[in-house]
């Protein structure tokens, strides 16, 4: 059973992947990043992470994406980019040698390491705890790691959210008449 | 006392600051008074050492005094150090002491000139660089006394800089230096190399220990410079030009002190020269006959009064450099002292006679001068016997002592000094009668003179010839009795009266002679009658005919032959090496700019601003760390 | 009933996010419409996200998924930055791609 999830999430996955880097149309692109986002987050649930698979939907696949929908309809780049031609000749045969070269020694990590011992982890007593509750045990888990242990990085996280949507409310909005934008340079600084 | 032998350059150094700060304002002839006061005090702290020494015994004769460290480099560490033995302070008698009485004479010779006190500046200067090279305790110090000569020389040859000859003279005495100067800074280099030191002590010690080849070079490459500062075969042409310069120049630096520095570095690394292969000290000994010879038989012919005194000179420095060829460094030393006295006695009264003739200089306008100069006909005759060799004159003793070790070298040579010596009886005797005896021949060229408009006909009796002021007469005496009596430093008749031999013969190697004394003294004195008969015959009796060749008075054209050279092929190689230093050493210099600026240019195009190709950059350069991890150094 | 050949090993997992972050570092590479870029390194993203949850899952360790959730929350950050970004750019230079921004060419 898992094997046939493993194989149908895998197929989605790289076939979004595909999809993204192969499809001229923007939008197209942006469709086959939800496919492949939501195989994601099948393998996120057969690998018992649920809370992560309902975040990814949620923040993901329904936010990000969407996000970058609006975008794309807001400014009008929905016109194709022709695939066909490439300005830089020497720029598709490094791709390909880079991405060849990346699968290659990445791959040849992951193979190498197959037979690795696998270091034993104690949990913090936190997690331990929740690992004894039938239901809801790794939502649990995981919340009782984040706002334990690493609830130093959460807080941070969340003021690096506040910057973020300051920072894009100011970079992004219309300037007012006689005012220039962030990204103009002021007259006579050039 | 010893152990202020330092005051002995710092006497004349002090003159000469003194002088170019104040020489304006104390003026003709105090500045002048002021330089001689301090080449005299200078000599009495030299009789001061020299009086300490004696009292030494002759092994303690070295006295090394050093005041500060001046090149440490690594290794080589050389101080301004004065080296107090008997050889530095017969030199320094002499120097000192000649050098006062110049300086005196100066005052006199000089007076009215307009730039009095710099002539006094550059005397002192002068006198200060030639006891550094003298004192100095090693080679470095002897050669900043080197330069410094040379470079009083340019200035005092070319005193009189607004006659061109004179510029020119100067500029020619210091280039042909200068091809001599790198003759001793190649030796320098050798001992260096060598021994690792650049003190006499300590390459002189070492001379047992030095390969034949490593000696033979440093004699050679020394004996390159002596002939450049000595004015020897090569390089001799800068000596006759330097007449150029006044009288007491020419006495002081041309005769007695700067032309003798070449003889003197030779004698302080005789050891050296003792250990070199034989040819070494061969081609001393024939370079400085050759001279002797060639100058000799141009000054036959010569009819300026100081030319031929000139010419005189690198005979006689030719004498010097025969003894030393043949191992007779004491003779050489002996001559050289002798020579001193007599030649700068000579060039004195020739400059005496100048003066008083008004600045006349061709013997042809000269004649029977003996009346009407009496104190300088008389010393003047002092010095003629005495160069010619006739006892018991100085000349005669230090002549026959080279003679004698010529002989022991190769009888050639010696026959080669004889046929010098008959010359040199014969051209003194030829100038002293041309110039004091015979007709009066100055009345002509003064009527010449009057016809050009300058001289007024009721003026001729200011005209006449005159006897020259007392600061002038004074050191022409002293010289004669120098002259006369010299000889008894070095008397050859028993150990007792060598005492010249007897007082350097610590620091000076000393051979002793085989062959007999006397026969040979008795041909040389032969000799240097028949020469003076001649001359007497031909000049004064008018009984022979005059034999003044033309190539003789031309130098043998080789002072032409020389500027040919130079102007044509030396002219054309010098711009073959201008051409590579323009072209090749800057070219590869400008070369490595222009590769930098266009690589630069090419790697330029990296930077595309384009951010997909900073993407693959990135990318390349991930999976080539990876791959240098993996594979290379097989991290997994 | 379609019989297990085998059961996927986290090696299997870890295999298929390297292909999925290579196809992203390609597409970074080779696309120039700036938010297909940006899809691109979501992609990347993912892949990272894959493996930190495998791993969790093969070491027992809670510490991978709380990763995975910082991740998340980061790059949701940094796509609200980088549209912010591409907007204000894109609208002075309408229809523009990363090819036309090369004001840093040297």
């Amino acid at each position: 059973m898992e094997l046939f999830v493993f194989v149908v999430a895998g197929a989605m996955v790289l076939g979004g992947a595909v999809g993204v880097i192969v499809r001229s149309h923007p939008v197209h692109a942006a469709l086959s990043l939800i496919l492949t986002l939501f195989g994601v987050a099948v393998l996120f649930v057969a690998q018992e992470a649920h809370f992560l698979a309902a975040v990814q939907v949620i923040v993901y696949a329904g936010a990000i994406v969407v996000l970058f929908l609006f975008v794309i309809m807001l400014l009008g780049v929905d016109n194709a980019e022709d695939l066909r031609i490439e300005p830089f000749k020497v720029q598709r045969p490094v791709a390909v040698v880079v991405g060849a070269g990346l699968l290659a020694m990445i791959g040849m990590a992951i193979i190498v390491s197959r037979k690795a011992t696998v270091p034993v982890v104690t949990q913090s007593q936190a997690v331990q705890d929740a690992a004894l509750e039938p239901h809801d045990s790794n939502i649990k888990a995981l919340a009782r790691d984040v706002f334990s242990d690493h609830v130093l990085a959460f807080e941070l996280t969340s003021v690096l959210l506040v910057i973020a949507v300051v920072a894009t409310v100011m970079l992004a909005r219309k300037p007012r008449p006689g005012e220039l934008t962030p990204l103009e340079p002021k007259v006579g600084a050039q | 006392m010893l152990d202020l032998v330092w005051l002995i350059p710092a006497l004349p150094l002090l003159g000469f600051l003194f002088i170019t700060v104040a020489g304006r304002k104390l003026g003709d002839p105090k500045a002048g008074y002021f330089a001689t006061a301090m080449v005299a005090a200078s000599f009495a702290v030299t009789v001061g050492v020299f009086v300490d020494l004696m009292s030494k015994t002759a092994e303690e004769r070295t006295h090394v005094r050093t005041l500060f460290q001046w090149i440490p480099v690594g290794s080589l560490k050389i101080d301004v150090a004065f080296l107090a033995d008997p050889l530095s302070i017969t030199m320094c008698l002499f120097v000192t002491g000649i050098g006062t009485l110049i300086h005196l004479y100066a005052v006199g010779y000089m007076h009215g000139d307009s730039r009095f006190s710099k002539f006094f500046l550059y005397l002192n200067l002068f006198a200060f660089s030639m006891l550094m090279l003298v004192l100095g305790s090693n080679m470095l110090v002897t050669f900043l006394g080197w330069e410094g000569v040379g470079a009083c020389s340019y200035f005092l040859i070319s005193f009189w800089h607004e006659k061109e000859s004179a510029a020119t003279a100067g500029k020619k005495a210091f280039i042909t230096n200068r091809v001599g100067d790198w003759g001793f800074m190649m030796a320098m280099f050798f001992a260096f190399w060598a021994v690792g030191s650049l003190d006499y002590s300590v390459i002189n010690g070492a001379a047992g220990g030095l390969t034949k080849t490593t000696a033979t070079a440093i004699a050679l490459f020394c004996f390159l410079g002596a002939c450049g500062k000595s004015a020897q075969l090569p390089l001799y042409l800068w000596l006759p030009d330097a007449m150029e310069g006044p009288t007491p120049v020419s006495a002081l630096i041309h005769a007695a002190t700067m032309v003798t520095a070449g003889v003197y570095l030779m004698v302080r690394i005789s050891p050296i020269l003792e250990v070199s292969s034989s040819y070494a000290p061969t081609i001393i000994a024939i370079v400085g006959a050759a001279t002797a010879l060639f100058a000799a038989t141009i000054a036959v012919a010569q009819n300026d009064i100081k030319k031929v005194l000139a010419y005189s000179t690198v005979s006689q420095l030719g004498y010097m450099f025969l003894a030393i060829g043949s191992g007779a460094y004491t003779a050489a030393i002996f001559h050289m002292v002798t020579h001193a006295f007599f030649k700068a006695l000579l060039f004195l009264g020739a400059g005496s006679v100048i003066h008083g003739m008004h600045h006349e200089q061709d013997m042809r306008r000269m004649g029977a001068l003996r009346t009407l100069m009496p104190i300088t006909a008389g010393t003047f005759i002092i010095g003629w016997l005495a160069i010619a060799g006739v006892p018991p004159f100085a000349g005669f003793w230090s002549k026959d002592d080279i003679l004698l070790f010529a002989y022991d070298k190769s009888p050639i040579l010696w026959l080669v000094g004889l046929v010098t010596a008959l010359l040199t009886a014969y051209y003194m005797t030829r100038q002293v009668i041309m110039v004091f005896y015979g007709k009066a021949r100055w009345h002509d060229a003064h009527a010449e003179h009057g016809a050009h408009g300058d001289l007024v006909e009721g003026a001729r009796s200011e005209l006449a010839p005159h006897e020259s002021p007392w600061m002038m007469v004074a050191p022409l005496v002293v010289l004669a009795g120098l002259s006369i009596v010299g000889g008894a430093i070095n008397l050859p008749f028993s150990h007792n009266t060598e005492r010249l031999v007897s007082w350097l013969e610590p620091v000076v190697v000393v051979h002793e002679s085989t062959t007999a004394k006397l026969p040979l003294a008795l041909v040389a004195i032969a000799v240097g009658l028949i020469g003076i008969a001649a001359a007497v015959l031909v000049y004064a009796k008018h009984k022979a005919r005059v034999i003044e060749p033309q190539i003789l008075a031309d130098a043998w054209g080789y002072d032409r032959s020389v500027s040919n050279f130079m102007g044509g092929p030396g002219r054309k190689a010098f711009d073959g090496v201008v051409w590579a230093d323009a072209h090749v050493v800057d070219g590869a210099v400008n070369g490595v700019g222009a590769l930098v600026s266009a690589t630069a240019g090419k790697v330029r195009k990296l930077q595309s601003g384009n951010v997909r190709n900073y993407a693959a950059a990135i990318g390349s350069g991930v999976v080539l760390l990876l791959v240098w991890f993996v594979v290379v150094r097989g991290m997994l | 009933m379609i019989a297990a050949v085998a059961t996927p090993t986290t090696t299997w997992y870890l295999l298929l996010s390297a292909v999925l972050f290579t196809i992203g570092v390609v597409g970074v590479m080779v696309r120039r419409n700036p938010l297909v870029l940006f899809m691109c390194i979501e992609l990347m993203l993912n892949a990272v996200n894959l493996s930190f949850v495998a791993l969790a899952r093969r070491l027992g360790d809670i510490g991978g998924q709380s990763m995975v959730f910082f991740v998340m929350v980061v790059a949701a950050a940094e796509v609200v930055v980088g549209l912010g970004l591409v907007v204000a750019i894109l609208r002075r230079k309408p229809h523009a791609t990363t090819d036309d921004m090369a004001e840093l060419k040297g």
